[in-house]
């Protein structure tokens, strides 16, 4: 368990933050860039000293401005992924991959050289330097290197960004299975939705040094404050499905939740896989009687739980077996007499989920 | 070595003899200096800047007098050192060695901290979280990346010593064996009648030895980048 309550100026920003992780479970740290996530995780790895507060891993007091007590970053047992992998340019792949094991005690050692390479696929690599492998090569090995070092809890700050697409599809499953085969917990830091969805179990939210949300990974992003948290996008419903089946002939996939089925663009996910789905509230379409003869895939009916106005707008929140937003116009609003406990049905386009809207939740493949 | 006579040899012997144990001796301490002016943080770090680099602006005549003053057998330092280890510096090439050392000794400070400077502190902080303790981070992780500029170091300043005159001859003299080093021979050439000849030679050979000295390390630079960067 990993207690973390620190306070810091740095610059402009104050970070002030308080959060803890249980288990071994991927926790992402998210925010805007500037938001603090990278200090946080700094301060949590002894790199940097914070001016006030507490930091405590499995009951192992690391550092207490009170007491004075500050471990240093060597005797913190804490292995860190950074966004631009710092390899040790003077030592071969292997050399690199050995220096953090070496300083472990065999007998506390969790994982073996021959383990890592296997898992990671850079045992063709061993004899390089870093100089010379690629992006993804060089990522992998920063990533092999902290586990040798068989630490109590593995920091990753952004340990994707610097990749394309195709090399960050290779990497994420592999360390989505961290956590359960070596009972290994993550702090992950990252600004990519997508990533937080395939891979992270919970979340906190970082905005200008506070923590403003925390808790389950679709619990957070389904908050209002959410969108305006992570820029560029809109107020969404991240709803937790499983893939029931694909039907190939209608190139369609049946996902279940708590609201029915939902019949997405054809998925490529096995049956029973878990699958994180968002739905913008600005694709659902409200209405209060039963709809007929529309060509919308999607229709559940529910009733209004509660109405946020805004300026022009209202977030209108519904049960359909699980919570649901639908943002519409004050005048729809005014117009359908919405108020709380009208039944409504609410529709939604299959089309209007994007590939980048759902992504199967690799964590809970690797639970499995 | 036949191309040589007897007294070239004497001095060129001499002048590597004791820039070798300037540069040898002074190595350990211009990377103290350098790491702490690169990485110290305390009062008083401008001034200790201001004192190492010295030797390049005063006159070398100044400097031999200085040490003259401190490390003579009546010196306060000097005569500590003769009155307890014994060690005397007076007029032999020991005080040479120390005189060279001196002068080259800012050339090979700046050259290890500026590549100090230039080491990614980053990389040190990911050897710390893998388990390394300060002294081996710097032993396993900053030394090999410093080494390119401490090579670099200690090459400028061997060359510097070779080519050292002026703190020396005031400081030790002109002592034939002891402190008469290529340039000092050179110059007690170029005073007596009828030594030019001898003097071209003696010129001739300093300039080869300089350019050995940079293609040599040229040379060394090379490998080690290309060690450095795989």
């Amino acid at each position: 368990m990993l207690e973390v309550s620190v306070q810091k100026r740095q610059g402009e920003v104050r970070i002030d933050v308080a959060f803890d992780s249980d288990g071994p479970t991927v926790t992402a740290l998210f925010g805007r860039s500037g938001a603090g996530k990278t200090s946080v995780v700094g301060m949590v790895a002894g790199l940097s000293r914070p001016d006030r507060g507490r930091i405590v891993l499995d009951g192992r007091v690391l550092f207490d401005a009170d007491s004075g007590t500050d471990v240093p970053p060597h005797r913190r047992r804490i292995g860190y992924v950074f966004q631009e992998s710092r390899l040790f340019p003077h030592y071969s792949v292997r050399g690199n991959l050995a220096f953090g094991m070496r300083l472990v005690p065999p007998a506390e050692r969790y994982i073996g050289f021959d383990n890592v390479i296997e898992l990671l696929g850079i045992g063709h690599l061993l004899e390089r330097r870093p100089g010379s492998l690629s992006g993804g090569e060089r990522q992998r090995v920063a990533i092999g290197r902290a586990l040798l070092a068989s630490p109590r809890l593995l920091l990753m700050d952004e340990p994707l960004a610097s990749l394309d697409g195709a090399r960050k599809a290779e990497l994420l499953p592999f360390i989505a299975e961290l956590p359960r085969q070596f009972g290994l917990p993550i702090l992950y830091v990252s600004h990519s939705v997508d990533e937080v969805l395939r891979l992270a179990d919970r979340m906190v939210l970082l905005e200008a040094g506070k923590v403003t949300a925390g808790g389950a990974v679709e619990d957070v992003m389904s908050q209002p404050g959410f969108a305006a948290a992570a820029g560029g996008i809109e107020l969404a419903t991240v709803v937790v499905t499983s893939v029931e089946r694909h039907d190939e002939v209608r190139e369609v996939t049946h996902l279940a939740f708590p609201g029915g089925t939902i019949r997405v663009p054809r998925l490529d996910a096995p049956p029973g896989a878990q699958v994180r789905v968002r739905i913008d509230a600005g694709n659902v379409i409200l209405a209060r009687e039963e709809p007929r003869g529309l060509s919308v895939q999607n229709q559940f009916a529910g009733h209004v739980t509660e109405l946020r106005h805004r300026p022009g707008l209202v977030d209108v929140v519904l049960d359909i077996g699980c919570p649901l937003q639908a943002q519409i116009t004050s005048q729809a609003c005014r117009d359908l007499q919405l108020d709380i406990g009208t039944p409504v049905y609410a529709l939604v386009k299959s089309t209007s989920l994007s590939r980048s809207d759902m992504a199967e939740h690799l964590r809970a493949k690797a639970l499995k | 070595m036949s191309m040589l006579t007897p007294l070239e040899l004497e001095a060129l012997r001499l002048s590597l003899w004791v820039s070798g144990w300037a540069v040898a001796v002074s190595l350990p301490f211009g990377v103290l200096a350098a790491w702490v002016l690169a990485r110290g943080r305390f009062p008083g770090k401008a001034l200790l800047d201001g004192l190492i680099h010295l030797p390049l602006v005063l006159p070398p005549v100044a400097v031999g007098y200085a040490l003259l003053v401190l490390l003579g057998r009546k010196g306060i330092v000097g005569g500590w050192l003769y009155d307890v280890l014994g060690i005397s510096l007076i007029f032999n090439w020991k005080g040479a060695a120390v005189a060279s050392a001196v002068m080259s000794f800012p050339l090979m400070v700046r050259a290890i901290r500026l590549s100090l400077e230039s080491v990614d502190r980053g990389i040190e902080s990911a050897a710390a979280t893998l388990g390394a303790g300060p002294l081996r981070v710097f032993f396993t992780v900053t030394v090999p990346l410093t080494l390119p500029g401490v090579l670099a170091g200690t090459i400028l300043a061997f060359a510097r010593s070779l080519s050292e005159f002026g703190a020396t001859i005031t400081f030790v003299s002109n002592i034939p064996g002891q402190t008469r080093t290529l340039p000092i021979a050179l110059y007690s050439l170029t005073q007596v009648p009828g030594g030019e000849a001898a003097a071209l030679r003696l010129c001739l050979i300093s300039v080869g030895l300089a350019f050995l000295t940079l293609l040599a390390s040229e040379q060394a630079a090379r490998k080690l980048r290309q060690r450095l960067q795989g």
